[in-house]
């Protein structure tokens, strides 16, 4: 129970430090649910994602929990034929209500596979979000490069190389570079699709560093199929099973003492 | 069976790599087969041509029979401003279109374009140029630039817009879903990021179409017709090197003989110098090559 307690006050420290009196939810989902076609992908999700945390989704494959992420910045509406039903709110404010552009301004996304764009420099990617969209950023462009770049730890291994392409670099570099391009445009929630299924044990270290590092600034919710990554970075952890909330709990709770027997089942191996 | 009883000497190895053998020489015979034409056409072209080549034949207008020299002015000029006129109308079209089938639409409507763009590719040009014929030149009241750049645009708008969107859909989703997941519109994804990770390939395919239609002769013989003098005219008969080259080549004299193995000369060297230039504009920035 001491863990939970440091998540509570950790939370409390980061509202007082940041001055912010808004509600305590990033996001908040009401019997939400999203159908392609006939079939439900998820069903009746409630959930309620604290700010400056990290939350983890985890799950067998199938389960929807890539679904349920690409619907909160809206990513699924690429799918044809997509159904939703039930309300998100992203930042006390009906999701309904955003301009598509400037929620995956608030809401940024990184994705498994590394995918920074092939025909730009390292520096151009990290500010290709203001370049593609045409949008004027507040500081210069150099400034942006070098915060983000050392806040995503690759500054000091690109410095000397920004003109160099991205594609260049080794995967958990791209993926790091991937991760600047996104806090170059200052998201407030970062989703991460199983951001470190695609890399080494080294460079997942270094982006799982990175996720805690972050979460003074964000609020982050990572897809993973890897448990030990879940117990690892995470503050939540939300089990996910054939399109359902099977449990919403803190991390070192629902690890340690789940309530629901698949929960149970599921994270010492028995089936997944 | 153990490991070391197996010898890698017996059964059929010595089998297969005669096979091997004869199959990769069938298939350089075929390779030189295959560009043994084309070499054949550009150095019969160049020693037949080279040697009508003079200063006259790029700055000469055609002389009437019987007299000796001239040249192919109007015709070149002529050549210019046609495939500009049909490029103004079949790459943009062919571009969109490419994007929206791709793109943008995954319905009957786009199937049917698909269909339609498939047929169109393969009938005769110089159906394409009564088409032409009937829609400009009957309109206008008599043939014009206009008229045959009409046909060779219409020409172009298949090829143009089928390897778009083979281009496009070689663009991998991730690339999209990165763009999106930015905060750029659908529409700056589509033209900052899938249309220039994909511009080498479309670029390749407009240079095809172009190349295609600088030696369009049939749909020109009735839509721009010719012209043995120089001409600017967009609603004027125009000459053209394919036209010029077919008169030529078809007419007793032997000077004209000469002078269309010239103009084939040239066009060819046009084309293979329009390659080289594409080829070094796309050439790859961001190779890991470099």
């Amino acid at each position: 129970m001491k863990v939970i307690l440091d998540t509570e006050l950790k939370f409390e420290e980061h509202q007082k430090l940041k001055g912010k009196d808004s509600s305590k939810f990033a996001i908040t989902t009401t019997d939400l649910s999203v159908h392609f076609g006939l079939k439900a992908a998820i069903k009746k999700i409630n959930l309620k994602i604290r700010r400056n945390t990290v939350t983890s989704i985890i799950g067998p494959s199938g389960c929807g929990k890539s679904t349920l992420l690409r619907s909160l910045n809206l990513m699924h509406e690429l799918t044809p034929r997509t159904k939703v039903t039930g309300t998100i709110k992203i930042l006390d404010k009906d999701i309904t209500e955003y301009d598509v552009i400037n929620l995956r301004n608030k809401v940024g996304m990184v994705f498994q596979k590394p995918n920074p764009f092939p025909k730009m420099s390292i520096y151009e990617n990290v500010i290709s979000g203001y370049k593609l969209s045409g949008k004027n950023p507040s500081e210069s462009f150099d400034d942006i490069v070098e915060r983000c770049l050392i806040h995503s730890a690759l500054w000091d291994e690109v410095k000397d190389r920004l003109n160099k392409p991205a594609i260049s670099l080794s995967g958990g570099q791209q993926q790091r570079l991937c991760i600047a391009r996104t806090i170059a445009i200052n998201p407030e929630i970062i989703l991460m699709d199983e951001p470190t299924s695609a890399l080494d044990p080294l460079s997942t270290m270094k982006i799982e560093k990175l996720i805690h590092d972050f979460k003074n600034d964000y609020t982050i919710i990572i897809v993973t199929h890897n448990m030990q990554q879940a117990a690892r970075v995470s503050d939540f952890t939300a089990f996910m099973f054939i399109g359902d909330l099977v449990e919403f709990d803190k991390t070192k709770k629902l690890f340690t003492v789940p309530t629901v027997k698949l929960t149970e089942e599921y994270i010492t191996g028995k089936f997944g | 069976m153990k490991l070391d009883d197996i010898k890698f000497t017996d059964g059929n190895l010595q089998r297969r790599k005669i096979l091997n053998r004869l199959m990769l020489s069938l298939c350089t015979i075929a390779a030189v087969l295959s560009v043994a034409p084309l070499l054949y056409v550009f150095f019969y072209t160049t020693f037949s041509g080279i040697s009508a080549l003079n200063i006259d034949f790029f700055t000469q207008l055609p002389k009437p029979v019987g007299e000796t020299g001239g040249g192919m002015a109007n015709s070149i000029i002529g050549t210019l401003i046609l495939v500009t006129i049909g490029s103004l109308i079949g790459i943009p079209v062919g571009i969109l279109s490419g994007i929206y089938v791709a793109e943008y639409s995954n319905n009957i409507f786009s199937n049917i374009i698909k269909f339609v763009t498939d047929v169109l590719s393969g009938i005769p040009s110089i159906i394409i140029g009564i088409f032409a014929y009937g829609v400009v030149v009957l309109t206008m009241g008599g043939f014009s630039a206009l008229a045959g750049g009409f046909a060779l645009g219409i020409i172009m708008i298949p090829t143009v817009t089928r390897t778009t969107e083979e281009m496009l859909k070689l663009v991998p989703v991730n690339l999209r879903e990165a763009s999106l997941a930015l905060g750029v519109s659908r529409w700056k994804t589509s033209l900052k990021i899938v249309l220039k990770t994909a511009s080498t390939g479309i670029i390749t395919g407009i240079l095809l179409s172009i190349a295609r239609v600088a030696g369009e002769t049939a749909p020109l013989l009735f839509t721009s017709f010719g012209n043995r003098f120089m001409s600017y005219s967009l609603t004027e008969p125009i000459d053209s090197m394919p036209v010029r080259i077919f008169n030529y080549a078809i007419s007793p004299f032997e000077e004209w003989h000469k002078l269309a193995w010239a103009g084939a000369f040239i066009l060819i060297f046009l084309i293979f110098i329009l390659n080289l230039v594409v080829r070094f504009i796309t050439r790859d920035k961001y190779s890991i090559n470099n």
